[in-house]
């Protein structure tokens, strides 16, 4: 006889483990699927973590977490080929309690966080892969696994099996992610020694400093590359929309190779060896992508539902805070022993309502608009950091001379209407 | 009702495992701890066995208590019960010294039921060894048969077993009293992936643990590094060995290269033609 559980979470990360602590903890039998060898071993995200969800779900987690440096400084650069156009946001409130975010490696995190939901009572069963969802009646009530007798029975199906989502794909609820519906980030993990790396990034003791890079770092591709400061290694990455990396015939390993290689990049790396390469699709396809998350029997949640912020980097916070409103509903569901489409739908109202359904509504045409011109990335930047150049080189020409050439610069009087006209636009997507 | 121990080891994944330039040993953080790969199919041997005959497969192992995952993997395999012994007395043991430990450990588990078989691994991966297996025959007095690469027959009856012993240039043929001990060699079977039922079993279980005071009559000055008189005197890497050529050019240049290259070496050949 197949071992019936109460509840089947298909994935050990964060918004599967947020759900599974969080039903555990309620005395729920729940049982926690992972395919890898341990929970976080196939994970991957750029490696800020933010704080407030997580802390929500274990007070405090930060004392006995591995985390790896507390961020204090957000520095954002506008890169061109050769120059780069900086600015940071540096505050002493990130380097204390609570703080703010954290950089962290999910190998490490993701396992901490599943044990955590162990000790609430959660079953963790590794090493399993759940092909598909069993259906009776119109309703989901287990999945098929990849092992001999393999068959598991729950009166709730937790998806959180990623952006791929083979299960909820299976089920019907979306079909393949479009290429402009996903991006693709290749990252590495470069081992430093942490002295170097303090120095190096102008950092006191354990705190640390991410650094965005926008423009040439992609080629003029929508995404974005990254720099972060772990404990004794360094994140280096850069995503991209899938679409974009197509349409522009680049292959990803490319363009890390191209960002590592730049100069104002390579001095911050040098000396590094290198620990790791990982690669990973981000769901970026924004509010209008989120595919149908409720069934019978069945919930969405995190990646596999496309809840990604891509303009603020934030997904494992929405990972999990949709992790927990799927428990609080299938609690509810349990107490009234209804876990029909009707009475679980309550999950996609909390979702859309609460922080993660109203940004992903905020943006909802931002990465769209920004794909489709492509100007932002491949013209404007460039244009900026030329016209700082210009302006701060002291060549003998006065100010006013310099401002006129900056201003012939940017090309005729069409050229600056749609300028404008574009930062109008950008304007709109964003506010 | 045959009642089989298979003694286990969690080992670093000596594959991937990085060594400290500095002082030549293993940097155990690099590298994930797992089973023995050889100790895999020395409980999959017992839990065919136990398939076979009827019976009972227990575990047991000596090392700190992440070991649990090991024996976790053994359930997973088929395994039914599972003993860790844990004390930091146990600490620095050489093959000598953990061999008695794994000794006393299975006189222990033996208590509530005899043991009728003893299976190890042929070795560990991270010492290379392969004497565990026979302390521990020695110790319990029993005849130990390594390089088991087959099973022919156990008869708990009438107190024997045959098996294949692997030579280098074929097999062997023998018999043994039961009870005994094997060490096995990978070729004995393959490790299937385990069933849903094991993984879930294995998922809940927690294995006994003992300490050396739960060992009951045990002799403190045979125990871990007081009790080993292995010296490690010098650990070195091997040399990388040099030599190798990347050809380079076009593919007929490259050809050409490679049968230059293989011209030269006929020699070689010829001395193989020479020896068949």
């Amino acid at each position: 006889m197949a071992e019936k559980f109460d509840v089947i979470i298909v994935g050990a990360g964060p918004a599967g483990t947020a759900c599974a602590y969080t039903l555990a903890k309620a005395g729920v039998n729940v049982l926690l699927m992972e395919r890898g060898e341990y929970p976080g071993s196939k994970n991957v995200m750029g490696g800020v973590l933010y704080r407030k969800t997580m802390e929500d779900i274990i007070p405090e987690f930060y004392k006995e977490a591995p985390v790896e440096r507390p961020i204090v400084e957000q520095r954002f650069m506008m890169l061109d080929k050769e120059s780069a156009i900086n600015f940071s946001y540096k505050g002493m409130e990130w380097a204390q309690e609570p703080y703010n975010n954290f950089t962290v490696l999910r190998a490490k995190f993701d396992q901490w966080f599943a044990d955590k939901a162990v000790q609430q009572g959660a079953l963790l069963l590794n090493e399993t892969v759940a092909l598909q969802c069993i259906v009776e009646n119109g309703k989901v009530v287990g999945v098929k696994t990849d092992r001999p007798d393999g068959d598991l029975y729950a009166d709730v199906v937790v998806l959180a099996d990623g952006v791929n989502s083979l299960l909820a794909k299976s089920l019907g609820f979306h079909k393949e992610f479009r290429p402009d519906e996903v991006a693709l980030a290749v990252m590495e993990v470069l081992k430093l020694d942490r002295k170097i790396i303090e120095d190096r990034f102008n950092l006191e003791g354990d705190h640390g400093c991410t650094i965005e890079i926008f423009g040439d770092s992609t080629k003029g591709i929508l995404g974005t590359a990254w720099l972060y400061t772990n404990k004794d290694s360094l994140n280096i990455g850069v995503g991209t929309m899938l679409s974009g990396l197509i349409k522009n015939k680049i292959k990803p390993y490319e363009l890390l190779d191209y960002v590592k290689n730049h100069p104002m990049i390579r001095p911050y790396i040098q000396g590094c060896e290198q620990q790791e390469y990982l690669a990973h699709l981000i769901p970026e396809g924004g509010y209008r992508s989120i595919p149908k998350i409720v069934g019978n029997g069945v919930l969405v949640v995190g990646d596999a539902a496309q809840l990604v912020n891509a303009i603020h980097r934030e997904g494992s916070n929405m990972a999990m805070a949709s992790g927990v409103m799927a428990a609080e509903t299938i609690l509810a569901a349990k107490e009234a022993g209804d876990y029909s489409e009707k009475m679980l739908d309550g999950y996609r109202i909390n979702l859309l309502n609460s922080f993660v359904g109203q940004d992903l509504k905020k943006y909802k045409d931002a990465t769209h608009h920004f794909e489709k011109f492509p100007q932002y990335f491949e013209q404007y930047i460039p244009m900026m950091n030329k016209a700082a150049s210009q302006m701060f080189t002291v060549d003998g020409s006065s100010k006013w001379s310099k401002q006129k050439k900056i201003w012939s610069d940017l090309g005729s009087a069409k050229d600056k209407w749609k300028m404008a006209r574009d930062l109008m636009n950008a304007w709109r997507v964003m506010k | 009702m045959l009642h089989i121990v298979a003694c286990i080891k969690q080992v670093p994944d000596t594959k991937i495992i990085k060594m400290n330039p500095k002082t030549n040993t293993m940097d155990r953080a690099s590298a994930p701890a797992i089973l023995n790969p050889y100790d895999a199919h020395a409980v999959e041997e017992a839990v065919r066995l136990k398939n076979r005959y009827g019976g009972v497969v227990s575990v047991v192992t000596m090392g700190p208590p992440p070991a649990v995952k090991a024996i976790r993997k053994c359930i997973e395999i088929g395994a039914d019960a599972g003993y860790l012994v844990t004390d930091r007395a146990f600490a620095g043991a050489d093959t000598l010294a953990t061999s008695y430990a794994i000794t006393k450990a299975i006189e222990k588990i033996a208590e509530s039921q005899p043991v009728d078989l003893v299976i190890c691994g042929k070795m560990t991966i991270d010492g290379d060894t392969g004497q565990v297996g026979p302390g521990v025959a020695r110790r319990l007095d029993i005849p130990p048969l390594t390089c088991v690469k087959k099973v022919v027959e156990i008869n708990k009856e009438q107190g024997y077993a045959i098996v294949h012993r692997k030579l280098e240039d074929g097999y062997e043929v023998i018999q043994s009293t039961l009870p005994c001990l094997f060490s096995v060699e990978k070729e004995i079977n393959e490790v299937p992936y385990s069933p849903l039922p094991n993984m879930l079993r294995a998922a809940k279980y927690n294995p006994v643990v003992w300490s050396v005071d739960d060992l009951g009559d045990i002799d403190r000055t045979q125990l871990g590094l007081k009790g080993s008189p292995t010296i490690v005197a010098k650990v070195w890497p091997p040399e990388k060995p040099k030599g190798g050529e990347i050809l380079e050019g076009s593919a007929s240049e490259q050809i050409a290269r490679l049968m230059e290259i293989l011209h030269d070496k006929q020699r070689l050949f010829r001395v193989k033609e020479e020896q068949i």
